[in-house]
């Protein structure tokens, strides 16, 4: 590779920006669970909490509860998140994260790692999924402490 | 002609009926967002001198009989009193316009007026004149049930419920997916209601300030992280006439409250 083409990479891929990337990292159906980490590393539990906690990124406290005591005004339109490591496997719970839809294609639970097939997105959101990679495997790894 | 009326009516429900996914809102169990709304925003939407939406009524009174455009008309010279002669009228906007054959709402109304019998140029979009006048004329229809009866608007009010029922944004939901679906839930802070459009312009107690019924529809999207209609779009108005069509019936509170 000329030193040229490796700084026009090196370019394209800082032009991403904020750790996304227009190209999804491949994942693999098993199932009802993608197996193996989308990152190939294991989350970071405590790193998921504040991702879960956080209503404009995670966005999960808007239609979930769970056990936050310090969080007011938890949503209920979805079921609480207590026990979602007992009744969920690590890899059921990705698929959840991954694409809901696939699931229960009415289901309000947004499919947090696609970015085909929806419709009228904002500028600012297009090609971005609601979270990276790692993110979600964050959010996996802290879903499945939630035993009780 | 009664009769045709009521067959009319009968062959735009028939069409515009359901699709597969979610359920319309049964008619009898339809509420206002009124009805959830705290003690003392009631009040303040009740009190006509606590009501903050007031002011933007006395507004819309004064340029009533304020000339306009180089045809030196106000609207008071065709129209009379308006106590009179715009009752009723906000309760069946969208309306179908024939010159454009299709719907237009109240916004796109009052401006036809302004450009072709006043000669004026058009308000803005969320100016503070034309929701004075909207929220003017809409307060002549208070107390009224919302009529969306007009056969010529079936294959609108379809576009307009496709719309209601598609996902849209990042998020991915449909409108109908929270408002047909999960009204009365809490989506964290929030109620979730069942969207219907009776009270615009709305005095929003986030907003601090009136505002229109696309303006509520663009926070919605924007919350989907969708790229909203613009003002005035085809979309924007099909919108309009699906909700008050599914509002069909209820009252018309001009200018309400909300939060």
């Amino acid at each position: 590779m000329t030193a040229r083409a490796a700084m026009g990479v090196l370019l394209a891929s800082l032009a991403g920006g904020a750790g996304y990337a227009d190209e999804l990292l491949p994942y693999r159906i098993e199932g009802n669970a993608v197996p193996v980490s989308l990152t190939g590393k294991p989350g970071d539990a405590a790193r998921g909490r504040t991702i879960v906690t956080n209503r404009t990124l995670g966005l999960c406290l808007l239609c979930h509860s769970g056990p936050f005591p310090e969080e007011r005004f938890q949503g209920n339109l979805a079921p609480d998140m207590r026990g979602a490591g007992t009744r969920w496997s690590t890899g059921e719970l990705r698929l959840r994260m991954v694409d809901s839809h696939r699931l229960n294609p009415d289901t309000i639970m947004p499919a947090y790692y696609m970015i085909d097939g929806l419709n009228l997105v904002a500028p600012a959101f297009r090609g971005k999924p609601l979270l990276t990679a790692e993110q979600i495997e964050d959010v996996v790894a802290f879903l499945a402490t939630l035993r009780d | 002609m009664k009769r045709f009326h009521a067959l009319m009516c009968a062959v735009v429900l028939a069409a515009v009926a359901g699709p597969a996914g979610s359920a319309d809102i049964p008619l009898d169990q339809r509420r206002s967002g009124y009805a959830d709304l705290g003690r003392d925003t009631k009040a303040m939407q009740d009190d006509d001198t606590s009501n903050p939406a007031s002011l933007g009524v006395q507004d819309g009174e004064a340029l009533w009989s304020q000339k306009a455009g180089t045809a030196g008309k106000a609207c008071a010279e065709c129209h009379g009193d308006a106590a009179a002669s715009m009752k009723g009228v906000a309760a069946r906007y969208p309306a179908f316009s024939p010159a454009r054959k299709g719907p237009i709402d109240l916004e796109q109304r009052i401006n036809l007026c302004r450009t072709e019998n006043q000669k004026a140029e058009p308000l803005a979009f969320e100016s503070r004149e034309l929701l004075a006048l909207t929220a003017y004329i809409g307060r002549q229809s208070r107390g009224m049930p919302i009529v969306q009866s007009d056969a010529r608007l079936t294959s609108a009010i379809d576009a307009g419920r496709k719309l209601f029922t598609q996902r849209i944004g990042q998020i991915s939901l449909s409108c109908a997916q929270c408002h047909d679906d999960n009204w009365g839930k809490q989506l964290a802070s929030s109620l979730v209601p069942q969207g219907h459009p009776t009270g615009y312009p709305i005095y929003r107690l986030e907003w601090q300030s009136l505002g229109s019924l696309q303006r509520r529809l663009r926070n919605c999207m924007i919350g989907m992280r969708a790229e909203p209609y613009a003002y005035g779009a085809p979309e924007s108005v099909e919108l309009e006439l699906y909700l008050m069509w599914r509002a069909r019936g209820l009252t018309v509170e001009t200018p309400g409250v909300r939060p």
